[in-house]
Parts: C-alpha cells; sequence; structure tokens
C-alpha cells in the first residue's frame, strides 16, 4: 500500500502534551515539514520560548536551546553571528515576543538580523493559566481580565508584527491563521518563504500565527475555531505584511 | 480579638489581605506559582471590592518601575513574582530599597533557572539577600496573611521607609488549602494606619529621588541604607507585639519549639518549620535530645535572638534550601557560621541542602538529616556541606 502520510522525519515519535484544540501541535508539525523540505535538519538551530511550547526540544530532533522568557531573537543573534551558515529560528508565544520580549525582537528586526522568528499568537499567556496579554482583544475575558479587556486601562491589542513591518531591517513579515485547513496550508507555504528569505540571507523574517486556546479561552476545540476566525482575524487581519522579494 | 475562619487557598487569602490593607497600586506580571494572588487581586479590583489601579504590566522590570513610581508619590504599593521574575526585576529591586521607598512583595519562592524549573527552593531570594530589603519568612498560610498587614506596616513607618519582602514557599504554601483566621477591617485599620510619605514626589515640594552617588556620597549612602535596614529592627518588634495584643498570633525573630533543654537543634527557615516540628517531636520520644530553631526574620538579621537561642547547644544542623558555589556551604549556614565565630559555648554547625526545586523532603529525612546530622557534629565532620538525597 502507497503511505500517503507520515510524520515529518525532524520530530521524534513522542505524542505532544498540549491541551486537545490546541494550535501548536500543528505549528510544529508545520515547521518540521519546512525543516524536512528545505533540507536544513543538520544546519538548523531552534530556539523554544518559555511558554506553553517550553518542551519543544522533546519534539524535534534537531538542535535547540531554550532561551529565557522573551529573549529568543537576542539569543538567536548570538548564533547567527557566531555560526552565519547555520538556520536559526525562534518559536516564540505573543506573551513572550509582544510583552516581555518587546524590546530585543523589534531590536533584532530592526538590525535585520538573518533570523526567522514563528510567533504563535494565542491572545492569552497560556502557560501560565490564561492571564490577559498584550495581545488580548478588547471585552475578551481572562483571568486577569473577569469581565473583559478594556481599552480605557488596559490599553489595545498590540499589533507587534505590523510594527516590524514598519521597520526597514525585515525581509519579509507575514500574519496567518489556523483556522481553515487552506488557511493552514497557506501558514505553511509562508514559514517556508521566511527560511528561505534567511538562507538567501535577506534580512530577518517573521511569521505570526493566529493559534486556538480553548484551554484558556474557555472554549470547545470548534468553537475556539470559531473564535479564531470570526473573531481574532478581524483584530489581526491576515496577509502578507512585508515581502522584500517582491520589490523590483 | 479574632475574625472568621475561612478554609480557603493561601494565594487567595494573601490577595485578600492586600485588599484589606488598602493597597492603591499593584503591578505585576504572571509567574508560576505566584499567578493566583495577582489573578485574584484583579478579581477584587474588577468587582470593585478594592479601589485600586492593576497595572498588567509586560515584564517584572517594569513592574518593579511601576511600584517605585506609585510609592515615590505615596501610594500604598504592593507586587508579587518569583524566580526568574525577581531575576528581571532585580536592577530596580535594589534600587527601590536606595530610594527608601515603601512597597510589599509577596515572594513565592522558587527556584532560579538553570536548569528550568518552577518548583520551590529559596535560590531566588537569597539572590537578593543583599538588596537592602527587609526580608522575612513565613511558615504557614496563617502567617502569610498576617504578615501582608505587618509588612506595609513596617516598611511604611516614618522610621523604616524600606521596601519588604514576604517569603513563602512555591506550592508548599501557594497552592495550599489551609484554615486561616481572617481579622476583621476594623481590627486591620486600627493596626495599619494610612501611608504617608513625607518626601513624596509633589509639585508643591519639590524633591529630587534617585541621584547620581559620585564616589563622595555614594559610601555614605550605603551607610545609611544600612541604618536604615538594621534600624528597623525596633519597628519590626513592635509591629509584632502589637500585631499580637490585636490579634492573640505573636511572631518573633527566631522563634523556637522544644529547643530550651536540647543539645541539638535542627535550624529551618519557611514551612520546613512544621515538619521539623512534628519530626521532632517523635526523636523526642524516642529520647533524642533535639529541637527546632526557626529563623522568620532574614534581614535585618536577629544577632542577638539567634546567640540567646543557640549559644551553649551542642550542633546546629542547618537545612539550606539554596546552594552557593564554590563557597563555603549553603548561605544561611554561612551566616549562621559567621554570627557565632568565636563566640563562647556556640555550637558546631553541620549544614545540609536540601529540596532543591521542590524535590520533596519528607518526615523521614528529616529524621535522617538530624540523626546523621548529630553523628557528624560528634564525630567532628562539620566541614562543608552536604547535599541532601543526591542521587549517583
Ligand atoms: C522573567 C519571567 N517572567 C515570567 C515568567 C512566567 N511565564 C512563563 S511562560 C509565560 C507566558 C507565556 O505566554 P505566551 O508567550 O503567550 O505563550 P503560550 O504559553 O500562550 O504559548 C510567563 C508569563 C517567566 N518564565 N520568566
Amino acid at each position: 500500500m502507497k503511505k500517503v502520510f507520515t510524520k515529518p522525519k525532524c520530530l521524534k515519535d513522542i505524542p505532544f502534551h498540549y491541551c486537545p484544540g490546541c494550535g501548536h501541535s500543528i505549528i510544529h508539525r508545520l515547521v518540521a515539514e519546512v525543516i524536512d523540505e528545505l533540507k536544513i535538519s543538520d544546519c538548523v538551530i531552534g530556539i523554544p520560548p518559555a511558554g506553553c511550547a517550553v518542551l519543544a526540544y522533546n519534539y524535534f530532533d534537531i538542535d535547540m536551546c531554550e532561551a529565557p522568557h522573551g529573549r529568543g531573537c537576542a539569543v538567536a543573534t548570538g548564533f547567527k553571528r557566531a555560526q552565519p551558515d547555520k538556520i536559526i529560528f525562534t518559536y516564540q508565544g505573543d506573551g513572550d515576543m509582544a510583552a516581555i520580549g518587546t524590546a530585543e525582537t523589534l531590536h533584532a528586526a530592526n538590525r535585520g538580523e538573518r533570523i526567522t522568528a514563528v510567533f504563535v499568537n494565542n491572545a492569552v499567556y497560556g502557560m501560565t493559566g490564561g492571564q490577559m496579554a498584550p495581545t488580548t482583544m478588547i471585552e475578551q475575558k481572562t483571568t486577569t481580565s473577569p469581565f473583559g479587556r478594556r481599552s480605557e486601562v488596559e490599553g489595545y491589542p498590540l499589533l507587534i508584527t505590523d510594527l516590524i513591518a514598519t521597520l526597514k531591517g525585515p525581509a519579509y513579515v507575514a500574519r496567518h491563521s489556523l483556522a481553515t485547513p487552506a488557511k493552514i496550508l497557506a501558514t505553511k507555504k509562508s514559514i517556508k518563504k521566511a527560511f528561505e528569505v534567511q538562507i538567501k540571507g535577506l534580512g530577518f523574517s517573521l511569521v505570526e500565527v493566529l493559534s486556538p486556546c480553548p484551554t484558556n479561552w474557555k472554549l470547545s476545540a470548534v468553537d475556539a475555531y470559531k473564535f479564531l476566525e470570526s473573531k481574532m482575524e478581524k483584530e489581526f487581519p491576515i496577509g502578507v505584511l512585508k515581502d522584500v522579494t517582491k520589490r523590483k | 480579638m479574632g475574625g472568621k475562619r475561612k478554609g480557603i487557598e493561601v494565594s487567595l487569602a494573601i490577595a485578600e489581605a492586600v485588599g484589606q490593607a488598602n493597597a492603591d497600586v499593584i503591578a505585576a506580571y504572571p509567574i508560576t506559582p505566584q499567578t493566583h494572588i495577582v489573578e485574584h487581586l484583579s478579581e477584587l479590583v474588577a468587582n470593585g471590592e478594592l479601589d485600586a489601579e492593576f497595572v498588567p504590566v509586560e515584564s517584572e522590570h517594569s513592574a518593579m518601575s511601576v511600584c517605585c513610581g506609585s510609592a515615590a508619590v505615596g501610594a500604598r504599593t504592593f507586587t508579587s513574582t518569583s524566580s526568574q521574575g525577581l531575576a528581571l526585576m532585580s536592577e530596580i529591586f535594589f534600587i527601590a530599597s536606595s530610594m527608601r521607598l515603601p512597597m510589599v512583595m509577596a515572594l513565592a519562592n522558587r527556584s532560579l533557572s538553570g536548569p528550568l524549573s518552577i518548583w520551590n527552593d529559596h535560590t531566588d531570594t537569597m539572590m537578593v539577600r543583599d538588596a537592602g530589603w527587609i526580608h522575612v519568612f513565613v511558615e504557614n498560610g496563617q502567617d502569610a496573611y498576617d504578615h501582608i498587614f505587618w509588612a506595609f506596616r513596617v516598611g511604611e513607618d516614618p522610621d523604616v521607609l524600606l521596601p519588604v519582602a514576604v517569603n513563602f514557599d512555591g506550592f508548599i504554601l501557594t497552592h495550599m488549602i489551609e484554615p486561616i483566621e481572617y481579622e476583621k477591617d476594623e481590627t486591620i485599620k486600627r493596626y495599619l494606619p494610612e501611608f504617608r510619605l513625607k518626601n513624596a514626589l509633589h509639585p508643591d515640594k519639590p524633591v529630587s529621588m534617585g541621584c547620581f552617588g559620585m564616589p563622595e556620597i555614594y559610601t555614605e549612602a550605603q551607610m545609611s541604607r544600612e541604618d536604615g535596614v538594621t534600624g528597623s529592627y525596633p519597628t519590626i518588634i513592635k509591629a509584632w507585639e502589637e500585631w499580637g495584643e490585636l490579634t492573640g498570633r505573636q511572631y518573633h525573630p527566631i522563634e523556637t519549639y522544644r529547643a530550651d533543654d536540647a543539645e541539638y537543634c535542627i535550624v529551618t527557615m519557611g514551612s520546613y518549620g512544621e515538619t521539623a516540628m512534628e519530626v521532632v517531636d517523635t526523636l523526642r520520644e524516642e529520647g533524642e535530645k533535639v529541637g527546632v530553631v526557626k529563623i522568620r526574620l532574614w534581614r535585618p538579621f536577629p544577632f542577638d535572638e539567634f546567640r540567646g537561642a543557640v549559644l551553649g547547644k551542642k550542633a546546629l544542623i542547618v537545612i539550606d534550601r539554596a546552594i552557593s558555589f564554590g563557597g563555603p556551604g549553603g548561605p544561611v549556614a554561612s551566616e549562621l557560621r559567621s554570627a557565632l565565630y568565636k563566640k563562647e559555648g556556640s555550637p558546631v554547625i553541620v549544614n545540609y541542602v536540601a529540596g532543591l526545586a521542590g524535590r520533596d523532603v519528607s518526615r523521614n529525612d528529616f529524621r535522617n538529616i538530624i540523626l546523621e546530622g548529630k553523628a557528624k557534629a560528634e564525630s567532628g565532620d562539620t566541614e562543608g556541606f552536604i547535599l541532601y538525597g543526591l542521587r549517583g
């Protein structure tokens, strides 16, 4: 019989620990497929975050080095500057990237570091129990915004990807969503492009992935995917925000 | 005297104490195992039960900076963190005490990375031992609740003006449901006067804060901070005495259990005190002359009370919850050794480092530590430290 579906080679044969319906396992798989397709598993180094994906190194069969909360892009800079022939990627949540790690992310992007950031936005601090993050949407209830986020006191959802796209350093910046199979495929294409941009030495690349967190959103998995499409994509419009390869 | 007794998670009781203390500003970033404290505070504020600003900042570095700002204008200020969060805020942690800004931190003690761990020990707090804060260690939920009021009262006292860290063991206390006696709001009002910072920033009476310390003034600035921490002692004692009068619960800088006639004492800090007392009870039944010495007040260190409690004993078996790499022993034992150096009748010290990153130290382990420690003391084997339970 013909085998039509296999596990990516650079994923170990270990079941993911993520909650049912969580997007992290899908995104792990997409990154792994891209690493396989680009045949870079012998020269790629990944940087997992502090966050639900803290144990990513248990699943990827590649070099990985944990970074303290928020410091992914700074650590990645160190790797890349010392070993420019390696392909470096960070894997970060929205707390990691858009809260505690905002400074190093923006500055690595602004310097045009030749690294790739995979940015998983689930609109909460998942790992610590679903507290409000800078990306939490107005009126969204979390454990630290029990009646919903209010713009008057807690400000507005931070679109860090849009901010990064305004800088000159980045070469490729995009936002995608896991809401439907078609969108998942588009996400993968974009992650692949982000790695290719790094391989070509064009500059910083980042792909934000809107991803469901049924546990902390207190929704069933099905409803979480609906929420992703109907609410999150409104606040965080999907699309390619910057692509230097498209310029003449 | 005495209010309602409630069975409640210790973190929630701490948050409710902060509410009863009427904090004005709370700034924090979530980190395990501190999260339930700030989650509950955000609920109290959202429900209108506590009229305070709750600032869910983007990192601990900013949390401590916000706290400095709010304390500098005279607001009653609270924060809470653990481990990596404390490490990240450490820059401003030192500055808060140098600016003599009162604030209270519930420090849910957790091990520091690396390796990354979320579990309990004292490596985080030992990192900021020398930061000029007042440090107290609590043993159980009631202690934790009580010490929130005590901490505001001491830190905000015009004779003190220092930040205060209430250290309590992550998970062992943060996530434990315990019966806690709540005090009435009137009692708290009587105990805790309104916070008035004499030199608060105010346009009517300009002051400069956080100034540059040129070489000709830096030394004096440090001496003044040293005087501040050491000089807070009488206020600390008075605040405990008054709490005792109001509530019937009396605390001391050094507390002992069956130690008066003991030849050997186990020395603990934090929640280990409770297990130690139980084990000492059993050992007493077996005829061992052992007792417990518990260090409640860590900074300023209560030298006289400590010496008073232990001089004349044969040996102290000191449990440290942190390691000092390449150093003379755990941080607590090292300090106790120097506190006793060349004092007449000073006991020898056998030092165990135990319970790192949540490794369980059961009653049986305490028993082993005490008995093995006693044997080591008798044979003169008292150098360095023993990493208890080390495998391999
Ligand atoms: C300095 C520091 N502060 C706080 C934490 C606690 N912490 C660990 S993960 C996390 C947030 C994770 O949220 P996010 O980055 O959105 O990722 P998710 O878990 O949702 O995937 C926090 C606050 C930490 N590890 N280090």
